[in-house]
């Protein structure tokens, strides 16, 4: 047994980079399919919305590690040898993909119905509604949402460590196996957690402001 | 010819019929005023016109074009039609100028110049020139609701809609609004409008119908029509509706 040092600390820092990674890839990738599905969802397709709901229903009614475990053990079995890091990948593309898509379907169904019909009897196009009348009204409010679930994703890469992964959460536990010293090791990873996650409540602070633009008073001339 | 005809028009929702068989011309040219009680049919009758609503049955010609219910259609006949709601609609998160502009340019393709100038021109025209930078929430009801209506202007359209404009606006509000309308109908535009303000459509409507039931129950020149209402049901709206 040995003391907890700096050492560690920058193990832990290093580990961190992981989750930092993962969680990128869960924002870009979950963020991109997200768009398309909450598109599907309000789609006046039908059979685009039942798709989009139906995979909807049933990513968010599976755990993240369920969906982990699928793609990582389930496709082993298979035959097809998926890499940790990819399986990770997909599994946490597509359960983002779900939060980010409901979140962003209900900002935009949540802008008053007028604001199409105004656009509508304008002759706009249904896409450049959406673009240039709908979407930049609902971004406002989807704003909180999304970054509290981007904050929840950041929580939610410590599964990928029952797949093999050694990222902030499963080295804070490697680091304690050694040092037995649980509360320095788990505060230290509590911290790294909260920079982490911190910026984005900073970032999401700062947007609103920007898309508050309009609620700013204009100096007259 | 007529600019704006409705025949045998039908519209329901489920079992609700709210519109039963309405025939209607409107002339170029021409002001006219719908009035009836709440729930008559008369906003929906309007919101017709510019296919907002999907009729179940008849047909509606505008400009020599039928409203149907297809993108394409309806975006060239939209650009046709313009319309006002009681609720004003502007784009909140759009300066004055661009919520005029925004169809110019992505509808009609214009140059920010050449929009920026009818912005100028429309803006000028409902009284609000120095508000071209504001945003709508800066703005009192009745010059939002002009706004509105500046907008719809932008497009030149060759008939215009008015639903219960004035309906959400306080009295002296309402005026400046009912004012800029007013100026618009001695210029020749064809304009429908769904309203309560009996007075307005007394001195500016070519035409009064008054829909009862979903069903058109009496129409004519307001100067008969006020004098000497034909039926009982209409002499019953004006005495309750100017009281």
């Amino acid at each position: 047994m040995r003391s907890f040092n700096p050492n560690d600390i920058l193990f832990l820092a290093q580990a961190a980079l992981w989750t930092i990674a993962l969680s990128l890839i869960a924002f870009f990738g979950g963020g991109i399919v997200g768009a398309i599905l909450a598109l599907w969802r309000i789609s006046t397709l039908r059979v685009l919305r039942m798709v989009a709901s139906g995979y909807i229903q049933i990513i968010q009614g599976m755990p993240l590690l369920i969906q982990l475990f699928i793609w990582y053990f389930g496709l082993n079995l298979l035959g097809m040898d998926l890499p940790a890091l990819m399986a990770a990948a997909i599994a946490l593309t597509l359960y983002s993909s779900a939060f980010f898509a409901e979140i962003w379907r209900g900002s935009i169904e949540a802008i008053p119905k007028g604001q199409w019909e105004s656009a509508a009897s304008l002759g706009l196009s249904r896409f450049e509604m959406l673009g240039y009348v709908i979407i930049p009204q609902a971004l406002r409010l989807a704003l909180p949402p999304t970054v509290g679930f981007m904050v929840q994703i950041v929580k939610n890469t410590s599964l990928t460590s029952l797949v093999g992964f050694v990222e902030l959460a499963r080295a804070g536990q490697l680091v304690n196996n050694v040092t037995f010293q649980p509360l320095p090791v788990f505060a230290c990873v509590a911290v790294i957690y909260f920079s982490t996650c911190f910026p984005l409540s900073i970032l999401s602070r700062w947007l609103e402001r920007r898309t508050h633009g309009h609620r700013q008073p204009v100096r007259s001339a | 010819m007529a600019i704006v005809n409705l025949s045998g028009v039908r519209k329901s929702y489920g079992s609700l019929s709210v519109l039963k068989d309405v025939s209607l011309a409107v002339e170029r040219g021409t002001v006219v005023a719908l009035v009836g009680r709440s729930g008559s049919g008369k906003s929906t009758l309007l919101r017709c016109i510019n296919g907002l609503e999907r009729i179940n049955a008849g047909e509606i010609v505008v400009d020599g074009r039928r409203v149907e219910q297809n993108e394409a259609t309806l975006r060239a006949l939209r650009q046709e039609i313009g319309i006002v709601f009681q609720s004003y609609n502007l784009f909140p998160h759009l300066t004055v100028e661009r919520n005029v502009t925004l169809a110019l340019s992505l509808v009609k393709k214009m140059s920010t110049a050449e929009g920026h100038a009818i912005a100028e021109r429309v803006l000028n025209q409902v009284g609000l020139g120095d508000k071209i930078g504001a945003y709508p929430e800066q703005l009192s009801g009745g010059q939002q609701q002009r706004v509105a209506i500046a907008r719809s202007l932008a497009m030149s359209p060759k008939v215009m809609l008015f639903d219960e404009v004035t309906s959400a606006l306080d009295p002296e509000l309402k005026e400046e609004v009912l004012r800029v309308m007013e100026g618009l109908a001695r210029e020749g535009m064809t304009m429908i409008l769904v309203t309560h303000e009996m007075d307005f459509a007394r001195r500016v409507a070519n035409e009064v119908v008054f829909m009862h039931q979903g069903k058109i129950h009496e129409q004519g020149p307001p100067s008969r029509l006020f004098v000497e209402p034909a039926t009982p049901e209409f002499r019953q709206f004006i005495s309750s509706a100017i009281n």
